[in-house]
């Protein structure tokens, strides 16, 4: 079947079969290979991304149920010009990405949790990420970036 | 003040820019015009004869290109094993044959008996559920001690027994180790298992096959810590292709952590099927996949006893130790619970006697390899694990009976081969005391209890020894490969630098920290040199990354190979500025006569080189290009103490990690934000194997904990923010940057610190009959624990 969404901004379509998955058709058939698959049971949430506004595990919906939706994905978060985002930036600033495996849903999550709760304790923060594995940072750095994007003085909050 | 670049400083890292945007380039994200897709049909049971396969009904499926199995095998190289023991009776390992696709027999859930090719990813699925294969089931052999029982069934009919060797280590030792033991006024006994673990790098393992028969040249894309170590297992054991035939290139890698050193049937396969079709092929594992097909971790059943005179100083350590070898022999299996496991049972302490025993099983489960750390968690786990025991025996304070036996004098030749160049225990131990406030542990414990909660502190020391490994040492302990690495600085004609190398970079940021070690030596900036890493046909032949040795062996032959760039390009300034070479100088970029004004600068040389108009061409050669081999002359040994504050809950026996503290002694370091950050993530899989996670098999051989569902990765809640600390350095002293390295101390120094935190809970609980409990510290053991 054909579907229609667009995609950080701009619209595309493709053929899909019935069980194709949003991660399958954004990585296979669009090519934006930054949304990543670590398993096959909807747990490490290295495919999220943002459809209608709202965080989805991408290996967690059909193709086909986003059609006609707008997708966001980690291809579309920094400016034109590659200039990085608030967030994409403090993941660079405090070191929160070794491997980069898990980073774009990791970024994509904390897109998210800003979004609705944009001053996070750091309880919040790693309430958020229950979604998100990472194997390389043990999480320090990550909540510590999450926590200096949402403009709070991190050096307070953790040691290096 | 903190540096702002050069070895030393905390720089950005600049690989991070492209991770960030979803434009890295991991081996899943190469697609090749034309390919088609492998899937594999594996073994659902543990132990079998496969009495018939047909693969007429899905050869018939849509879409499907070819189907292999076993019999296209026949006559080609089976994996190889890269290391043999030889037993304590001087006999060699049993070593099996370990084919690329089943032959005849199945040996462990996931072992690959089909591989379908087809023109879709799907199709190849489908077609692989409507092959027909029959397998006799056989009884599986599961528990180790059950699997060396008189009749037991054989995990591989052409051996004699399920056990590949019996080691002894030192065994001139041994009787002197009985009678300390015998004589000694306490001796404290402790049996205990390292629970296997699967490593979860959050990439699973892709392969992709290419081949050209215009050329006859084979490239392989894949999901490794070391391409050239792929290129010479696969190439000259497995399938006989001359290594200027074959390229294998690891490219963006999401994490390794040892279970992507090993040469894996799929990496062959792929590269035999794209030859066969003369089509690109590629094979993406699912996470279902990659737990019943990666190699995993640890896995080791050991009885340890410490003795100690009436001063309670260590006399002597005897262990005996069931190692888990799974069904074949991975790439490097034999060594870590030998070499890489019985050379560090001295620890940080002076204990004059040790014995090491260890039994290697085979038994029907996946392989089981180097993980983080690989042997020398195992060693320091048993270790500190025993030490807190008896200090809880002998009723005296678990650090200052550390403290008492600790190594103080360096260099020090351990009863156990090894020598350590550096070190400062007691500083180390100073340093942890400082930074996890132990004064502060008893109002916080207070606090804990007026909450109802127990509140427990565990402390233990670790020494590793990294950057593996001179090579005539190890070739002497079974190694079947030199253990150097190499490095090419290739400077270019306006003074930007290229440096390829031999390690990998698979999220130790070696993009980032490798040109602040050449930025330094040059007095340039660092944006001027880029690194070159897994390619096999752009880097010079090195071993690539685990061991914790890219800086310390790849990084000494990067400063080895600068050194001759500085020697050359001294001689071409010399001859610009009309100066003796031994005046001059190289500083900031500049190269000066000693005593002058007058100067040149790096660009100007650099051009020199490559547009030779006034240049001594009679004394050297046009180019600024260099490639030095580093061979260690010993293994690194990085130390520290950690410490660990645990909250216990009496009603569910739930542990809540609290508090983490890390003193490490890492050398000298380049750059400390990334020294922090492996650090950091080597404490959550310490915390991980501690309190969540184990590879469960059932008696039939059925991997129980084989998804995100049952096997407990850590997670954000599950750990606190921690604080390392790695100011005490005690420089290497035998490579020229000093360094030791810092990628496994983490995992190998957390779990005992998280175990000895629990039964200190416990016991001031009054729960004193508890002196054990097996990781994972689950809820449910530490409760059965405390009901006694």
């Amino acid at each position: 079947m054909r579907i229609e969404v667009e995609v950080n901004g701009r619209r595309v379509g493709g053929d899909v079969e019935g069980r194709t998955l949003l991660s399958g058709f954004l990585r296979d058939t669009l090519r934006l290979t930054g949304t990543h698959v670590g398993c096959d049971t909807s747990q490490c949430g290295a495919c999220v991304v943002h459809v209608d506004g709202v965080a989805v595990k991408s290996c967690t919906m059909l193709a086909a149920e986003a059609d006609g939706c707008s997708i966001s994905t980690i291809e579309g978060q920094a400016s034109e010009d590659g200039t990085l985002n608030a967030i994409q930036q403090a993941f660079q600033d405090h070191h929160g990405l070794q491997c980069g495996f898990c980073t774009p849903g990791m970024v994509m999550s904390a897109a998210a949790l800003l979004k609705e709760n944009p001053k996070p304790t750091e309880a919040e923060v790693r309430h958020y990420l229950e979604g998100n594995l990472c194997r390389c940072t043990g999480y320090h750095n990550i909540v510590k970036a999450i926590m200096a994007a949402s403009g709070q003085d991190v050096g307070a909050i953790a040691a290096e | 003040m903190p540096k702002d670049s050069g070895i030393g400083a905390s720089s950005k890292r600049r690989e991070d820019v492209r991770f960030l945007t979803g434009a890295g380039n991991y081996t899943d994200d190469i697609n090749i015009h034309g390919q088609a897709y492998v899937h594999f049909l594996r073994s659902d049971v543990a132990h079998g004869r496969i009495t018939s396969l047909d693969t007429a009904a899905a050869a018939a499926m849509p879409g499907v290109v070819r189907i292999f199995t076993g019999a296209d095998f026949e006559g080609v190289g089976g994996l190889p094993c890269g290391w043999q023991i030889t037993d304590r009776h001087g006999a060699p390992m049993q070593e099996p044959a370990h084919p690329v696709l089943a032959q005849g027999k199945v040996r462990h859930v996931g072992d690959p008996i089909a591989a379908v090719i087809a023109e879709t990813a799907e199709q190849a699925r489908d077609a692989a559920e409507a092959i027909g294969v029959d397998i006799e089931e056989l009884p599986a052999v599961v528990d180790m001690k059950a699997a060396l029982a008189e009749g037991s069934v054989k995990v591989h009919d052409d051996l004699s027994s399920n056990l590949c060797y019996d080691w002894g280590f030192v065994e001139e030792n041994r009787e002197a180790v009985d009678k300390a033991i015998a004589d000694a006024a306490h001796v404290t006994t402790l049996e205990l298992v390292n629970n296997r673990l699967v490593a979860n790098p959050m990439e699973p393992r892709v392969a992709v096959g290419d081949y050209s028969r215009a050329t006859d040249e084979s490239t392989l894309y894949t999901t490794s810590q070391n391409p050239h170590v792929i290129r010479l297992l696969m190439g000259a054991f497995v399938l006989g292709i001359p290594e200027h035939k074959l390229r294998v290139v690891a490219p963006d890698v999401g994490g390794g952590f040892g279970t992507k050193i090993f040469h894996y049937a799929e990496e062959a396969f792929c590269t035999f099927a794209a030859r066969a079709l003369n089509r690109p092929v590629k094979w993406t594992a699912s996470r279902s996949e990659a737990f019943i097909s990666d190699a995993h971790g640890r896995d080791h059943v050991t009885k340890i006893e410490l003795a100690l005179d009436a001063d309670n100083n260590f006399t002597a350590v005897r262990t005996e130790t069931y190692a888990n070898m799974g069904a074949y022999l991975s790439t490097f299996a034999p060594s870590v619970p030998t070499w890489l496991h019985g050379t560090l049972m001295a620890g940080n302490y002076r204990t004059p006697l040790i014995y090491v025993n260890v039994k290697a099983v085979f038994t029907n489960t996946v392989p089981v390899d180097a993980y983080r750390g690989a042997g020398r968690p195992e060693a320091t786990y048993q270790l500190e694990r025993v030490i807190d025991k008896a200090a809880r025996e002998l009723g005296v304070d678990p650090i200052a009976l550390r403290r008492q036996n600790f190594i103080s004098e360096f260099p020090y030749a351990t009863p156990v081969a090894v020598e350590y160049d550096t070190g400062d225990y007691v500083a180390t131990m100073d340093k942890l005391e400082e930074i996890a406030d132990l004064s502060g542990f008893a109002a916080r414990r207070a606090e804990s209890e007026a909450r109802g909660m127990l509140r427990g502190l565990g402390v233990n020391c670790y020494i590793e020894a990294c950057g593996i490994a001179p090579s005539n040492l190890v070739g002497q302990l079974g190694a079947r490969a030199g253990l150097y690495d190499a490095a090419t600085v290739r400077v270019n004609a306006t003074g930007s630098i290229s440096v390829m190398v031999g390690a990998h970079s698979h999220g130790q940021g070696h993009e980032t920290s490798f040109p602040q070690v050449v930025a330094e030596m040059l007095g340039i900036d660092e944006s001027m040199i880029d690194i070159v890493h897994g390619d096999s046909s752009k880097i010079p032949f090195g071993m690539g990354t685990y061991g914790s040795r890219s800086i310390a062996v790849c990084g000494s032959a990067m400063v080895r190979a600068t050194e001759k760039i500085v020697n050359k390009a001294k001689k071409i300034a010399a001859h610009l500025l009309e100066a003796a070479e031994a005046d001059i100088e190289l500083k900031d970029g500049q190269f000066s006569v000693a005593g002058t004004d007058k100067s040149v600068a790096w660009g100007d040389v650099t051009l020199a080189a490559y547009v030779p108009h006034n240049y001594p061409l009679e004394d050297i050669e046009p180019g600024l290009e260099e490639t030095a081999f580093y061979d260690p002359a010993n293994f690194t040994y990085p130390s520290g103490a950690y410490c660990c504050e645990v909250e216990v809950d009496p009603e569910t026996g739930k542990v809540t990690i609290e508090r983490f503290s890390a003193a490490d002694d890492f050398g000298n370091i380049i750059n400390p934000m990334i020294v922090s950050g492996q650090v950091h993530g080597g404490i959550a899989q310490g915390v991980g194997q501690a309190l969540l996670e184990q590879a469960v098999y059932d008696a039939d051989g059925q991997l129980l904990s084989a998804s995100y569902m049952d096997y407990a990765m850590p997670r954000a809640d599950d750990v606190p923010f921690y604080t390392v600390d790695h100011s005490c350095a005690t420089p290497c002293t035998h490579n020229p940057l000093g360094v030791k390295g810092c990628g496994e101390a983490g995992a190998i120094g957390s779990p005992p610190s998280v175990v000895n935190a629990v039964i200190d809970a416990l016991h001031s609980g009054g729960m004193t009959h508890v002196s054990h409990i097996d990781m994972p510290v689950s809820p449910s053991r530490v409760w059965s624990a405390m009901q006694g």
